[in-house]
């Protein structure tokens, strides 16, 4: 199962070495990995995939189901699930085939669109559209539209390469943005105010109904689902089919030479992904009982791409983790949860950053965080004694933590223009924090943390909705740059 | 190359004709207005096509050089018209002005250049540069997380709200009327736009063709390996055609906050896929191309927002994008890319 070992050692930086002597390599690179982490990583090799299934399946599931009520059962679990299949299906174009697919959001709103005007009831425009189809017809036919669409979509792929597709892409999942947000004679979207009434999941067979309408019906059934995707693309990745996507995706030319239809295993990737796209869009429509314009827009698109880049292109275990780590940072940075839960993940995220970038050297991080915290309280009873507004402020919504950041963070009573010039002398620090090397770094560390620190609780903890969208900006060039196999994906091999 | 350059005379040819039958039709068989309307609508789409082009410059330059779609590029132009709007309420704001109105709009048009040609350079530096040689795929996830984190940078510090330039304030309302007060109409802003414009892509091709950086960058363009054999630096290259090519958004940035008046957080997005429409339909990698692409996109949209309606006119725009892409993936000045094996 090569999309869940974790990433081999990459090569050193500069050095390539020859196909051969890697996989010679092999069990050497296996070895270095020591401590708890690699002694972990072996034992999650040695297993079976059935047996990685069952140890993923209750980690999904754990967490959520006691402790939850209705709506954060809704909030994290629904929309994990959901971000995991749309994932998944973005995985299949993006890590497997390695297409770029910026209209993929596209697809995801065409399901549940489809679901909502097969199943509900709509008054728009003077028509009245009552078709109450059942459901598993309904997303049925969304699954298929939804294919032929990316079939479509994918067929230009035969004359655009690379870059140009990404391009058609974008434009088309524009287009459905435009189209359905304008209002159009037939009241079919009903423009901007989106299509309301939608059915629950009504599944009528024989004479029996069978209707999925708590949150915790709909938490259960998409778990299905994602196993059964899952289980669907494993076997896919590891059928003939899915070695032609990997091979074409490294090198098409020779892939081509070597007798694969590259033209047809891009089609097949592209409807394939989207038909799981169509198939979370159809769930999602029926668990909210509606399908609105805002549920497709680009922030969503960044969102999927989130999940897919950290949690490793082309890798499946990656898929879910990506979905759990980035939905909940996005959930409990939405404006309706309490800003505390903001904070925290805020500043647990930070300290993790110190950690991962300063990591085999324990001293230094303990320098850095010693001498942030140092370095802070000095800051702040200076700027007490000199500018006692500096220090005033009230700390938004503090919790537990309020007494810490009175004393540390600089909170005055109106930052307005500090805070932003704040920011922007933060990325500056940050981009600076690049630049250097060696101790140096760790001495640039202390007052951008701080600097940090003070933007958060002075700008970012106001706005932590847009925040969390610079947050993911930024993970994306981090990883991208960083470690451009995220979590779980296989690092490359530069084959001389 | 011979047949290369009979195609793009041959595309030159197709789109004149096309252009001559809209404009009869147009004229003459429009059910219910006159030519007015038409060479009205046509100057308004002059007008915009010259913003258009100077953003589609930036995407065509950096594609031409790294074969990367920069998608940061519309962001740029926007960080460009907020820093012009900067400008402008630092000395006084457009109803009193502490400078005499020309040195002012010179003074926002090279601030926002200066600046938004150095955030350029640093989104080169920080979020291309580490991703020379990775796979296609990166850079361009890479260009997507810069897009999105200048734009929600860009809510988070200025706000959800409209910023009000104020050109007609500052440049008065008048213009110049051709065929009576009835007949089209220009204003002096109109004028200034296309004046600018014009001005910036003569002193662009003057570089790119007689400079030794011109020369630097289409040798790095055509072959990168081949330039820095022969002594020349690509990253400083690639990082100089960052900087003019992001200056140039700028400059169409504050364009933009001058015609329009209102500026936002989002206006990025739609002006750079307008722009990047407009470096494919001219041929992407193509200086002139752009040009022409840019105005082509000017006049389109002017055109279908006035005889068929405001909304609709983007999805022509992009219709018209995917029909150029599929028929004629090079564009109109572009030249086919062959394959070597």
């Amino acid at each position: 199962m090569a999309e869940n070992t974790p990433a081999p050692e990459p090569a050193p930086a500069g050095v390539q070495i020859g196909a051969d002597q890697w996989v010679e390599q092999a069990d050497e690179r296996r070895q270095r990995r020591t401590g708890v982490g690699g002694r972990i990583a072996r034992l999650w090799e040695l297993l079976p995939p059935a047996g990685k299934l069952a140890f993923l399946t209750p980690a999904i599931i754990v967490p959520f189901l006691p402790f939850m009520n209705e709506a954060n059962l809704f909030n994290y679990g629904v929309f994990i699930l959901i971000y995991a299949l749309l994932a998944l299906g973005l995985n299949v174009v993006v890590g497997f085939a390695g297409l770029l697919d910026l209209g993929y959001v596209a697809f995801f709103g065409f399901g549940a669109y489809i679901y909502s005007f097969l199943s509900g009831t709509h008054h728009e425009k003077g028509h009245i559209y009552t078709h109450h189809w059942s459901a598993q017809y309904s997303i049925l036919l969304a699954v298929v539209i939804c294919a032929l669409l990316g079939l479509f979509l994918g067929s230009s792929s035969r004359r655009l390469l690379g870059d140009y597709l990404a391009i058609v892409t974008l434009f088309f999942g524009q287009a459905f943005v435009i189209f359905t947000n304008t209002t159009d004679p037939y009241g079919l979207t009903n423009g901007a105010n989106g299509l309301a009434n939608v059915d629950p999941l009504n599944f009528r067979a024989f004479g029996h109904t069978l209707t999925i309408n708590s949150v915790k019906g709909y938490y259960w059934f998409l778990l299905g689902s994602v196993v059964v995707v899952l289980i669907v693309l494993w076997c896919i990745a590891e059928s003939r089919t899915g070695r032609a996507w990997k091979a074409s995706r490294e090198d098409p030319l020779a892939a081509e030479m070597m007798g694969m239809p590259v033209n047809r295993l891009k089609i097949m990737a592209f409807s394939l992904g989207a038909a799981i796209a169509g198939l979370a869009g159809s769930v999602f429509a029926a668990a909210q009982t509606g399908s609105f314009p805002q549920n497709f827009s680009t922030q969503v698109l960044i969102l999927i791409y989130a999940v897919v880049i950290l949690g490793g292109t082309g890798s499946l275990t990656g898929m879910i983790v990506g979905a759990i780590a980035i939905i909940v940072s996005n959930q409990a940075l939405d404006s309706t949860s309490p800003p505390n839960n903001a904070r925290v993940i805020f500043y647990v995220a930070l300290v993790l950053g110190v950690v991962l970038t300063l990591r085999p050297s324990w001293r230094r991080i303990a320098v850095a965080l010693a001498g942030t915290a140092v370095f802070g309280l000095a800051v702040h009873s200076i700027v007490d004694a000199v500018w006692s507004r500096g220090t005033s402020g009230e700390v938004t919504s503090g919790g537990f933590l309020t007494g810490v950041i009175r004393h540390f963070v600089l909170l005055p009573t109106n930052p307005g223009r500090l805070a932003v010039y704040g920011y922007l002398l933060m990325i500056v620090l940050i981009i600076v924090l690049v630049q250097l090397k060696g101790w140096w770094r760790v001495v640039a560390y202390v007052p951008a943390l701080y600097l940090t620190a003070f933007v958060w609780e002075n700008l970012l903890i106001q706005n932590p909705a847009v925040t969390r969208y610079v947050l993911f900006g930024a993970l994306l060039i981090a990883v991208m740059t960083i470690r451009p196999q995220g979590l779980f994906g296989t690092a490359k091999v530069e084959i001389v | 190359m011979n047949a290369a350059l009979s195609q793009q005379l041959r595309n030159l040819a197709g789109l004149g004709l096309g252009l001559v039958a809209f404009m009869f039709y147009a004229v003459y068989f429009s059910p219910t207005e006159g030519w007015v309307f038409f060479f009205q609508l046509t100057v308004n789409g002059i007008i915009l096509g010259s913003v258009y082009a100077l953003i589609a410059l930036g995407y065509s330059m950096v594609y031409g050089i790294l074969k990367l779609l920069n998608f940061a590029h519309g962001d740029v132009y926007m960080i460009g018209s907020f820093i012009g709007f900067g400008v402008l309420t630092l000395l006084g704001g457009p109803l009193s002005p502490a400078i005499p109105v020309a040195l002012l709009v010179l003074c926002m048009f090279v601030v926002a250049m200066l600046g938004s040609g150095f955030l350029g350079l640093a989104i080169e530096r920080f979020a291309y540069r580490p991703l020379r040689d990775a796979p296609r795929i990166a850079p361009l996830i890479s260009a997507l997380g810069v897009a999105f984190f200048l734009e929600n940078s860009a809510l988070l510090l200025f706000g959800s709200q409209y910023r009000n330039y104020d050109g007609f304030d500052l440049i008065t309302y008048n213009g110049i009327h051709i065929g009576g007060a009835s007949g089209v109409f220009i204003q002096y802003l109109g004028v200034i736009v296309i004046v600018g414009a014009v001005l910036l892509m003569l002193a662009l091709l003057g570089l790119v063709r007689w400079t030794r950086l011109g020369k630097a960058m289409r040798a790095v363009s055509f072959d990168r390996e081949g330039a820095a054999m022969m002594g020349i630096d690509p990253d400083r290259v690639i990082a100089a055609t960052f900087f003019i090519g992001s200056a140039l958004a700028g400059a169409a940035g504050v364009m933009f906050g001058l015609l329009f008046s209102q500026i936002y957080y989002l206006i990025g997005f739609l002006a750079g896929l307008k722009g990047f429409t407009a470096a494919v339909v001219g041929g992407i990698g193509s200086i002139p191309g752009a040009m022409l692409g840019g105005l082509l996109v000017g006049l389109i949209e002017s055109w279908a927002k006035g005889y068929l309606n405001g909304n609709v006119s983007d999805l022509v725009v992009f219709g018209i994008l995917i029909g150029v892409m599929l028929v004629r993936p090079s564009g109109l000045l572009g030249t086919p890319a062959l394959q070597k094996v």
